[in-house]
């Protein structure tokens, strides 16, 4: 086997590794990219980032609720973008907004839109569910800006 | 590591404008897996055909047979997962190839090299290499079947304590086994089927008991994550808290004197911490489990010293470690040997086939990156140690990606052990910590280590396909009744799905 061959061979297998190293890279790169073009895309018009919580939302006059926010316990200051589906509190893994409140139970409560309005559900909690000092008893329409008390957390409803 | 209490929509956070570009995109994905495999291919043919010209003296085709056996079993393999998990990680599968490829044709080389005559003509599945085939095609075969068995990780959420309490069976039964059944280079880790068939039980068993960690965690994590006490800016849990970290650090210390394995021992316990670590964000468990484990080390050490017995094996090696040139052909042989051969490698190696690893001592598997090493060099060594961080840092990138706290709490356990397993025995052979008996994932030869590393991948693909899946919703499965028809709007609302832990203290960066 020639010398040349063998030296070939040896510097250009770790070049090549090297540049597997770097396509490796790039495919990740490209990946990264492709993420944050997309999160920009979806989730910016749906008010999650603090630039569009500043922007007036003037397009829709209040009726319609658009974020579920906690005023008041330990994650006070969270805002969660309503959707179409129903929302569960509590303290379980699987609810969508998970309190770690020791006055709540594992399920709690929901939030369930019906034609554009939202109405708050007490799931049979043990410390139950209250809209302004009354308790929910039945689904119960939620006005905007009225606090959702559960245990020492407490909810609002805004456009 | 100071993941928002609200994780930023990730990727797959998916609304009403990105619907028609996404499919394509995951299709593209597939692609470039495809494609990075057929490089990783080349780079082990590469390397196969260098090897074996340098061996043999002159160029041979004997390669070939073992190359297109091992490409087709992972071009299958790539198939199947197209159909299997459509979104996973796609640069996963093509840098666990090139590793796990780089492994047999190293073992091959070692057969070529001790039968340089009729060497390039071994069998397909002959000698060492094709023992490595073999395991490969069943290894991945198993990856396979787990990703079709296992459609939702959360599944296995459901037979945690099933499995918690196997995998601490499988650790076990080595220590309670006859010697001669179980002891294999001084460390009691194995089960011995006759004289040529042994398992590693451990290899298994940390996923085992990864999967019941995490299912532990997610549900204790609150109490452990937010009472504590503030001592010296740095938040410690109470006393009573420390149960299960102080129960996992015994039961590991144990490992390191009934099966006389380091390594191991640092593996379990490592796993554990790390997931507490990432359940709740405190900084303190990293600390007190590093404190606890030089500790019990140090300890084990100085006993092995004064009194031996269990704990000879362990002293041992801590002192060839702390001074390997003290007994260069007895005791400290293997690790001589091993700096040895790194340093004839140099900056740029041998060249494929020039080196000698037949001068190494179990080259074929504990000492196979030194033996690596000296042909490929500090440069090619490097390569590979990027490409194993590059595979950590994917499954990093699932466990972020990925909505429900049990994925999370695995992924980023699964990924980290991978991680650790390299640094135990890329740090012994290099002599930065005592040597112990750890397999090198995918590279070195060993039935167990490899069907166990390539279930601990399938895991991590399957835990990246939910994470990275197009937001349908049944990446996370919650939130009540699915949508009745309609557009899919917010049905990712989970993805908003605010972490009990730490939101107390990070109200300021929330908003």
């Amino acid at each position: 086997m020639p010398e040349i061959v063998l030296t070939v061979a040896r510097y250009g297998f770790l070049v090549l590794l090297w540049i597997f190293v770097f396509t490796v890279v790039g495919v990740i790169r490209r990946d990264l990219f492709a993420g944050a073009r997309s999160s920009r895309l979806v989730a910016a018009p749906r008010g999650i980032g603090p630039t569009v919580a500043g922007k007036p939302a003037k397009v829709k006059r209040g009726r319609a609720a658009r974020q579920l926010v906690v005023t008041g316990g330990a994650l006070a200051g969270t805002r969660i973008t309503l959707g179409e589906s129903p929302i569960t509190i509590g303290r379980a893994e699987d609810c969508t907004l998970v309190t770690t409140d020791d006055y709540a139970s594992a399920r709690h409560a929901r939030l369930v839109p019906r034609d554009g309005q939202w109405y708050l559900e007490d799931m049979g909690s043990t410390n139950g569910t209250y809209l302004d000092r009354a308790k929910v008893s039945a689904p119960t329409p939620v006005p905007l800006g009225v606090p959702i008390r559960i245990g020492r957390t407490s909810f609002e409803l805004r456009s | 590591m100071t993941a928002p209490a609200i994780p930023a929509p990730p990727p797959i956070n998916q609304g009403d404008g990105a619907t028609a570009a996404r499919p394509s995109r995951s299709g593209g994905r597939r692609n470039a897996e495809l494609g990075l495999l057929a490089f990783a291919m080349v780079l082990v043919g590469g390397y196969a055909a260098a090897a074996e010209a340098a061996l043999v003296g002159h160029f041979s085709f004997g390669f070939l047979g073992p190359l297109i056996a091992f490409a087709g079993i992972l071009f299958v393999a790539h198939l199947l997962f197209r159909w299997l998990a459509p979104h996973a990680d796609p640069v996963l599968l093509p840098a666990v190839a090139l590793i796990n490829g780089f492994g047999v044709m190293f073992l091959r080389r070692l057969d070529v090299a001790a039968d340089a005559q009729s060497g390039a003509s071994i069998s397909i599945f002959g000698g060492q290499g094709g023992r490595q085939l073999m395991w490969t095609l069943l290894a991945v075969t198993g990856a396979v079947v787990a990703l079709a068995i296992v459609r939702d990780h959360r599944s296995l959420s459901r037979y945690a304590y099933t499995l918690g309490l196997a995998g601490i069976v499988l650790v076990m039964i080595p220590a309670f086994l006859p010697a001669r059944f179980s002891t294999i280079n001084g460390a009691k880790l194995w089960i011995k089927f006759g004289s040529f068939f042994a398992i590693q039980p451990g290899e298994f068993a940390k996923i085992m008991l990864l999967v019941y960690f995490a299912y532990y965690l997610v549900r204790k994590r609150e109490v452990l994550s937010l009472a504590s006490k503030r001592f010296l800016g740095i938040d410690f849990p109470r006393g009573r808290d420390l149960g299960p970290v102080v129960t996992v650090w015994l039961l590991s210390l144990m490992v390191l004197i009934f099966e006389k394995d380091l390594g191991t021992s640092l593996m379990y316990f490592g796993m554990f911490v790390v997931t507490l670590y990432i359940a709740t964000e405190r900084v303190s468990w990293l600390i007190i489990g590093l404190v606890l484990f030089l500790g019990g080390a140090y300890t084990a050490y100085v006993l092995g010293g004064l009194i031996g017995g269990p704990f000879a094996n362990f002293h041992l090696r801590a002192n060839i470690w702390l001074d390997p040139f003290a007994d260069p052909h007895g005791q400290g042989y293997q690790l001589v040997q091993s700096l040895l051969a790194l340093g004839t490698g140099g900056m740029f190696g041998a060249g494929p086939g020039v080196g000698r690893p037949d001068m190494l001592p179990v080259v074929e598997s504990d000492f196979i990156f030194a033996g690596m090493g000296e042909e490929i060099g500090l440069f090619g060594l490097a390569a590979l140690l990027v490409v194993y961080l590059l595979i950590v840092e994917r499954g990093l990138r699932a466990a972020i990606g990925v909505r429900d706290s049990f994925g999370k709490l695995f992924a980023g356990g699964l990924a980290f052990t991978l991680g650790l397993q390299v640094f135990v025995i890329v740090g012994g052979v290099s002599s930065l910590i005592p040597l112990t008996g750890q397999t090198t994932p995918f590279l070195s030869a060993g039935g167990s280590s490899l069907v166990a590393n390539w279930l601990l991948v399938a895991l991590l693909l399957r835990i990246s396909d939910a994470a990275r899946r197009p937001g349908d919703g049944s990446g996370s499965g919650r939130g009540g009744a699915p949508a009745s028809g309609g557009p899919v709007k917010l049905q990712e609302l989970p993805t908003e799905m605010i972490h009990a832990s730490g939101a107390s203290q990070r109200d300021g960066e929330k908003s």
